[in-house]
């Protein structure tokens, strides 16, 4: 193939879109590799770990588009203490430096400053689009950096991040010149907005499509915003809060009727039933709804909203739908794909909410259905083996059973049978997390069945190494290996210590892995970075005076061309 | 198994009278749900890593002592960190929520109102108006009363209080409702003269 011209190959090359593609591409030949990194557009660093940002930028000069990821998932659950790291900073002053072309930058769960943000402001002529997802460490006086500096900017969107709030001005920082808004997203923000220049920025943007409001923003101001933008076509609404014999209510209706693009409806901050009829207008055009962090809207009041729906293909909604709710879901919405339930009840005694039930409803109604998160208090192999009859077509399936270790009400036994049989039927499942009572039994299942997974999850499962090991054998694709509370020890770790290298990360904390097995991890593989995360009073402890036998509490294994990391603090071991 | 000292006047006085620990014990099961008390416990002593052996579980003996600290399952779960695994943003929206169910006497309706949203009973009884548009208030000296214009029913807007006590709204400050109340019921007049505050009209 080397004696294709270059410009074959780079026209061949441009058609791929997948970094996957464009990976294989690029290992050919020298030859083809340059032609591929010229070419690239699009970059994903799946861990900021994984490669120092210089060499990023170096290989890819042309990059338009980057994406980078920082904290372990479990982090979500605060088990990665604050400061581990994750910084953001290298990398927006690496790109400032090499790759000044930059149009767009997507971080997760990482460690943004406003600093950051005001450099990413003032070093990319051509930016356009920031997106943030579970981020911290920055404040609206970011906000105000971005807004001020980025000319042409398209898309500001935050997504569930920790942003301090330092006053409503930062909104106000858009110039009058800013006109060229499609996505804005600041659902996340505690503080007050600046509602005159909100509605300002919006009626002088005629290609705004997507606009996700706060908490703070009240129904007069949804009403005055709607008016100048009734062409969007994803809506987060700010506070639903609003009496049905107001003048604004009544105004709330007729806005809803003005929005006929209307697809994508989320927010419902305080909503209650009230609220409800007036987005019935909307509702038969629906693709995606997200009453997730609405938990007064339930009972016969959710379920008349979501009969009519029949279009929808994304719903999150809270677990007070209760097992009626999702049974009028699976008689209502045909094209379901992607369904959320989340519990309502984190801190207090268990009302009733879904079931076993609800979720075979769903399965046999909504034969579409590819991505599954369903929070629930208890299930039953039964069930999960009709589910998997019902929906062969699962993609993403996490289940989280509340009571860790739960085993099948009715029958007392595990539900290694269950999860099997969704392994089983599922062929093209990418994304697994288990829950309730389980024995390595589900973990056989699992590394003989799961071909395409590419991310586990595990917690309270499992009697022995040989769980572990089963699944690091078995899953030929996988990705990302998370564990947590779970008997697996040095045996299981260091069985195939070469596995790690095709694979992104290993987590795992409260299991049964000890000081001595992760040196003896990080001996054999100079390409990992064995990280030992210890919290405890023994950080004081040098880790040379800790012996072999020491537990390690949490653990996180991830591939690396950079070895170790100059910015871990002290409760960090890079092994 | 010892009942824990609090320092709660009710807890002591629950004990003086002879109730049963376990019966006052929270869990995390729905109500009426037919699994053991010990079971439940064993959960939550695997959550806390304390025992990760599934046989003597499956094997549910019952002589097994009773592990520390997994007698109280409200404080096992607290332990457990991290779990349900649920994003801090989301627990955080969550936890506010001072969302309390409303219920009224003679009907199938229940809603749900949002405490913290009303700076004080009277906006609450007009949102309580609002919610069930068909009543009017009708205010009397000392108390506060939802009439159904339809037949001329009378409600009483009371309020069951972290102790399980059913009481009238408007006696205690606002501040103080708003802690201790778990959920409204709009009573009937005539069974409200029950909670012996109010005169029979």
């Amino acid at each position: 193939m080397t004696y294709f011209p270059e410009e074959v190959v780079e026209h061949i090359v441009d058609f791929l879109g997948s970094h996957r593609d464009r990976n294989a591409v690029s290992t050919v030949c020298k030859a083809w590799y340059q032609v591929e990194r010229l070419s690239r557009r699009n970059v994903f660093v799946g861990n900021c770990y994984a490669i120092r940002p210089e060499r990023v930028m170096a290989r890819f000069p042309w990059m338009k588009s980057l994406g980078v990821k920082g904290k372990p998932h479990f982090a979500d659950f605060n088990l990665v203490p604050y400061d581990w790291g994750g910084f953001a900073q290298p990398w927006i002053e690496a790109a400032a430096r090499g790759c000044p072309g930059l149009e767009e930058l997507r971080l997760k769960r990482m460690v943004v400053t406003d600093d950051d943000l005001e450099l990413l402001a003032r070093s990319f002529p051509s930016f356009k689009s920031l997106v943030l997802v579970s981020c911290e460490g920055f404040s609206t006086d970011g906000l105000a950096a971005i807004a001020t500096y980025c000319r042409g900017l398209r898309e500001l969107d935050l997504q569930e991040n920790e942003v301090e709030d330092h006053g409503r001005q930062w909104l106000s920082c858009f110039p009058d010149s800013c006109t060229s808004l499609v996505s804005l997203n600041f659902a996340c923000l505690k503080g007050e907005i600046n509602t005159n220049a909100l509605e300002r920025l919006v009626a002088r943007c005629p290609d705004l499509r997507s606009l996700k409001l706060n908490r703070a923003i009240s129904v007069e101001s949804l009403n005055r915003i709607l008016a100048r933008a009734p062409h969007l076509v994803d809506l987060g609404t700010g506070s639903m809060m609003v009496n049905h014999h107001t003048e604004a209510y009544h105004r709330l209706i007729n806005a809803f009727l003005g929005c006929k693009s209307l697809r994508s409806l989320s927010g419902f901050w305080d909503a209650s039933s009230c609220c409800l009829q007036a987005v019935y207008p909307v509702c038969v055009n629906l693709t995606a709804l997200n009453l997730s962090y609405a938990p007064a809207i339930q009972g016969d009041d959710l379920i008349k909203l979501i009969c009519l729906c029949f279009k929808l293909q994304k719903l999150w909604v809270l677990d007070c739908i209760g097992d009626k709710g999702l049974a009028a879901v699976a008689s209502t919405c045909k094209d379901l794909q992607e369904l959320r339930v989340f519990p309502s009840d984190i801190y207090g005694a268990g009302t009733t909410a879904v079931t076993e039930e609800g979720l075979v409803a769903i399965s046999s109604g909504c034969s579409k259905l590819n991505s599954l998160l369903y929070f629930c208090y208890q299930m039953t192999n039964t069930a999960l083996v009709t589910v998997a009859k019902n929906c062969p077509h699962f993609t993403r399936f996490r289940l989280c059973i509340l009571d860790p270790g739960k085993p099948d009400p009715v029958t007392d036994q595990p539900l290694d049978e269950g999860f099997g049989a969704i392994v089983r039927s599922c062929k093209n499942l990418r994304r697994l997390s288990l829950s309730g009572l389980l024995t390595d039994k589900v973990f056989l299942y699992i590394g003989m069945h799961a071909e395409h997974l590419e991310m586990l999850s595990i917690a309270f499962a499992g009697d022995s190494d040989k769980g572990m090991v089963y699944v690091l054998n078995g899953c030929k694709n996988l990705r990302k290996l998370e564990i947590r509370d779970c008997p697996f020890g040095d045996d299981a770790l260091l069985k195939d210590v070469t596995k790690y290298e095709t694979m992104r990360s290993l987590w795992m904390s409260s299991c049964d892995v000890t000081l001595g097995g992760c040196r003896a991890l990080a001996a054999k593989m100079p390409s990992l970075n064995v990280e030992i995360i210890n919290e405890s009073d023994e950080a004081d402890e040098f880790q040379e005076n800790l012996s072999d036998l020491h537990k390690v509490e949490k653990l996180y294994v991830y591939r690396t061309v950079a070895r170790g990391r100059t910015d871990a603090p002290d409760f960090v071991w890079i092994l | 198994m010892s009942t824990t000292e609090t320092g709660n006047s009710s807890t002591t006085e629950s004990a003086v009278s002879g109730l049963d620990y376990e019966e006052t014990q929270l869990t995390l099961a729905p109500p009426g749900g037919s699994r053991s008390e010990l079971e439940r416990k064993r959960g939550f002593s695997e959550g806390l890593g304390l025992s990760l052996e599934t046989k003597d579980f499956l094997s549910g003996s019952s002589d097994e002592p009773p592990i520390s600290g997994a007698g109280e399952p409200s404080a096992a779960k607290a332990q457990v960190v991290g779990w349900p695994p649920v994003r801090s943003f989301r627990r955080n929206v969550l936890k506010s929520c001072t969302y309390v169910k409303v219920a009224v006497d003679g009907t199938p309706y229940l809603r749900k109102v949002d405490l913290e949203a009303y700076a004080g009973y009277q906006q609450l009884l007009t949102a309580l108006e609002e919610m069930f548009t068909c009543f009017t208030a009708r205010n009397y000296p000392n108390e506060r009363r939802l009439v159904d214009p339809v037949n001329g029913t009378e409600y009483v807007p009371t309020y069951e209080d972290k102790d399980g006590d059913w009481m009238l709204i408007g006696d205690v400050p606002w501040k103080m409702f708003v802690a201790s109340c778990k959920r409204l019921r709009l009573m009937k007049s005539s069974e409200a003269v029950d909670l012996g505050c109010i005169t029979a009209r």
